[in-house]
């Protein structure tokens, strides 16, 4: 038997490994995270600290099922209206806290009450939380509310120490304290987050370093250059141009998972004056945009292939995709019928897009296919926080912009396409519409659920407040040192089971 | 000599205060709402409300500037719109490393530009001052953007000598803390010494052919004392007035250099809050730089009659 020698030599390798004195795992990020704090924080990159940082009531499954993580059990009573949680015992905070119901009642009313939360619309439907038991609570709903769950799978589950949250106030982000696998030791902007690992933690056997330290590297090149010196062990993020270099290169490994969110272009249909052109005002002429453009060849020009086309808020892989929508092919004859039949042939359209390189390429790709259906498109560049101001105001014809994307699909469509929607910038506003995304957050029947959705998508594809384009692909390269990583859409690193050999 | 830098530094106040005027108003025309790029991707108008408030931006602006300065002048530049932070703290932090990365991209500056200068005005139109010019030429073509990605690949990737990026501080470990900094002083310093050299190379062709340097010459002075001592020294008066508004310029934070590099220092934190509308840190960046760079306007002015007594009579 040759394997047996192998298994030996690998496990004993495995044993120096984990015996060879401290270990640090090093990450490269492609943002420096916004505060610490999971009550303020907003920023995607701060959520990949997070998750070796703060432990949440629940966890989700790369395939998105949602598991026990503080919370070990939970169910839902008879009217949806009370969910009542589990909790992990022998748990604690890294400031020795124990982890309790009462803990959990502290931070979801501190989701809901402090000022500067970003989490209030999250936790909207909790009235109110009731301590059954040290390791029970109940939370009280004003209506039921499928997504909760999910949202206790993010930031708004993730729980802080009471006791540090109380002392610090908003200053909890400058030094937090959480009930993760790792501690907040040191953080110097823009230069370094260092975290070591908790002893205390409940799980942490399953956990192989001493430290973890994330470095923000915005620079694509350069963060990919860090991990080929050896510098970094790992990066998120890694461009779509440096994929087949990075597989090609014996040193490193790529990972993949399909993203939970979405880009595509906005289309003001009645946020102000500048809706009132053809492309606001008949979906017509939007089928006709969305049929001009060939989503794969967006796809291959800009991102080498690596993304995933789409035409849904939520990508075809899952679950929750409408199949009866399949992303169309490209059609330039109808797109052109479809022109003649609004009266709007030779059309002119102004979309404004971020500065910077991947989405200009995106729009230039479109540029040159709508031509061919006789629309001209005429790019507005704008640094991204402008466009995002101007696309709130009204001031603008089409966007090019995306979502990072929600576990459950309520986040991906809700805030966009209903009435009162909190990020509805299209102001798109029909009745049938907002009736099945309403129902569809209050059910927790998966199968009803499911329906609502593809009845709404059935409208929106008609009306195409939004034209969807591509689901971003995460992309992590690893030195081929590191073993037992796991990709998740959510584009998170989670450290339990990986293990570094030198 | 007291009396002069007393004067200067008098001056100086109204200059700084009208350069925080213009940098305050000017920030303020840029479009994009501070409040959006904070409320992140959940607008909660609720949020949005109270963070206008918080941060004063519903008052009118006058009363805002006359807020920020009222503060500014008792030490509190105010708080970091993005993280939270004291833009105090944050200038605490970025200064030292922006401060190393300066002196040693100085360092190279001055030690490959002067000599290059003038080795290359003392051989004038030989093939020594071809190169010298050559090199300097390239030095100040090739961008730094470039230049640092490629020595990244080179020395970093391929021959594995130096850390690709990042930051080490001084204290914590000197050695590491030089060897990190080393590839972007290099990269900035290079541009600065081609700089350095054209202008130490143009003082000296001036001075070698001035009336005292064939004196020193017709005296029978060896040449090393008629270049070092008699003409360096007055060729060097305009140099130094070089070298001090680069030294300013460099505080003022190498942004391309720091962002290649992930040099935590002022160019990168200024870049990021622009970008964050994060007015609170811009204006105590920009504040802090317009004095670094006063000050080293009046050091320029002061070294300036160090080296040429005569300039004090006027």
């Amino acid at each position: 038997m040759k394997i047996k020698p192998i298994a030996t030599l690998a496990a004993a390798l495995m044993l120096t490994a984990s015996w060879a004195g401290a270990q640090d795992l090093r990450i490269g990020l492609a943002e420096d995270p916004d505060i610490l704090d999971p009550d303020q924080s907003r920023t995607f990159v701060g959520r990949i600290v997070y998750a070796s940082l703060c432990d949440k009531l629940v966890e989700i499954t790369p395939e998105l099922d949602i598991i026990p993580m503080l919370a070990t059990d939970w169910s839902w009573s008879d009217d949806n209206l009370t969910l009542t949680m589990k909790l992990r015992e022998g748990v604690t905070f890294h400031d020795g806290t124990p982890f309790n119901a009462e803990a959990v009642a502290y931070n979801i009313n501190r989701s809901k009450t402090l000022d500067e939360s970003r989490r209030k619309s999250e936790v909207a439907s909790v009235t109110g939380t009731n301590v059954v038991d040290d390791l029970t609570i109940e939370i009280m709903l004003a209506n039921p509310d499928a997504t909760l769950i999910a949202q206790f799978a993010d930031r708004a589950g993730m729980m802080v120490s009471p006791k540090a949250a109380e002392e610090m106030g908003i200053e909890f982000g400058a030094a937090p304290v959480c009930a993760g696998p790792f501690s907040f030791t040191e953080r110097v902007q823009q230069d370094r987050i260092v975290l070591t690992k908790y002893a205390g933690y409940y799980n942490a056997d399953n956990f192989n370093f001493d430290s973890v330290t994330f470095l923000p590297i915005t620079d694509d090149t350069v963060r990919l250059a860090n991990l080929r010196s050896g510098d970094v062990d790992m990066v998120e993020r890694l461009a779509a141009t440096d994929v087949a270099s990075a597989t090609a290169d014996d040193g490193l490994q790529v990972e993949k998972a399909v993203s939970l969110g979405y880009q595509g272009i906005t289309i003001n249909v009645s946020n102000g004056d500048r809706a009132k052109q053809p492309l606001g005002q008949d979906s017509r002429v939007r089928r006709a945009l969305s049929l001009a453009i060939d989503r794969e060849v967006i796809n291959q020009v800009v991102f080498e292939g690596v993304f995933a086309v789409g035409n849904q808020p939520y990508p075809p892989t899952s679950p929750w995709y409408n199949k009866a929508f399949p992303v169309e092919g490209r059609d330039v004859e109808t797109a052109k019928a479809l022109l003649a039949q609004a009266g709007a042939e030779n059309v002119t359209i102004e979309i404004q897009v971020a500065t910077r390189p991947e989405p200009q390429r995106v729009v230039q790709v479109i540029q040159a296919m709508a031509a061919e259906a006789g629309i001209t498109v005429n790019i507005v560049s704008k640094e991204f926080a402008t466009q995002l101001s101007e696309q709130t105001a009204g001031n603008y014809e089409a966007s090019q912009i995306g979502w990072s994307g929600r576990v459950d699909p309520d986040g991906n469509i809700h805030p966009f396409m209903t009435c009162e929607g909190g990020i509805n910038d299209s102001k798109y506003c029909n009745p049938a519409v907002d009736e099945l995304l309403n129902r569809a957050r209050t059910s927790t029947d998966l199968a009803a659920r499911k329906a609502d959705y593809d009845a709404a998508l059935a409208i929106l594809s008609e009306d195409l407040p939004i034209i969807y384009l591509y689901h971003q692909t995460w992309l992590w390269a690893l030195d081929d040192g590191i073993s037992g990583f796991t990709p998740y859409p959510d584009g998170m690193i989670r450290l339990g089971g990986v293990s570094k050999s030198d | 000599m007291l009396n002069f830098i007393g004067h200067r530094l008098l001056v100086a106040i109204p200059t700084i205060l009208l350069i925080s005027v213009f940098v305050f108003f000017l920030q303020k025309l840029l479009p994009g709402d501070p409040v959006l790029t904070l409320a992140g991707e959940d607008r909660n108008p609720e949020v949005l409300a109270f963070l206008r408030e918080k941060y004063r931006l519903n008052d009118p602006l006058y009363l805002q500037y006359f807020h920020w300065i009222g503060n500014a002048l008792t030490g509190d530049l105010g708080v970091s719109l993005r993280t939270q932070q004291p833009v105090i703290t944050l200038l605490a932090q970025k200064l030292p490393v922006t401060l190393q990365l300066a002196i040693m991209a100085l360092i190279i500056a001055v030690v490959v530009g002067i000599p290059a200068g003038i080795l290359s005005a003392y051989h004038k139109g030989t093939w020594i001052d071809w190169i010298a010019n050559i090199v300097a030429l390239s030095g100040l073509s090739v961008p730094n953007f470039w230049l640092g990605i490629m020595m990244i690949l080179l020395v970093s990737v391929k021959l594995g000598w130096l850390p690709a990026s990042g930051y080490q501080p001084f204290a914590d470990d000197p050695l590491q803390s030089i060897r990190t900094m080393l590839m972007p002083a290099f990269v900035l310093g290079t541009g600065l010494a081609a700089t350095l050299m054209r202008h130490t190379r143009s003082a000296m062709l001036g001075v070698l052919q001035s009336d005292y340097v064939r004196t020193a010459r017709a005296k029978g002075l060896s040449e090393q004392r008629v270049v070092i001592k008699h003409a360096l020294r007055n060729a060097l008066v305009p140099v130094v007035t070089v070298i001090t508004l680069l030294f300013g310029e460099l505080l003022a934070g190498a942004v391309l250099t720091e962002q290649i590099f992930t040099i935590p220092g002022f160019g990168k934190l200024v870049v990021d809050a622009v970008f964050n509308r994060d007015y609170a840190v811009v204006q105590g960046i920009v504040l802090c730089t317009a004095i670094a760079f006063v000050l080293m306007n009046i050091l320029s002015d002061a070294l300036y009659r160090v080296l040429n007594p005569r300039m004090s009579d006027q």
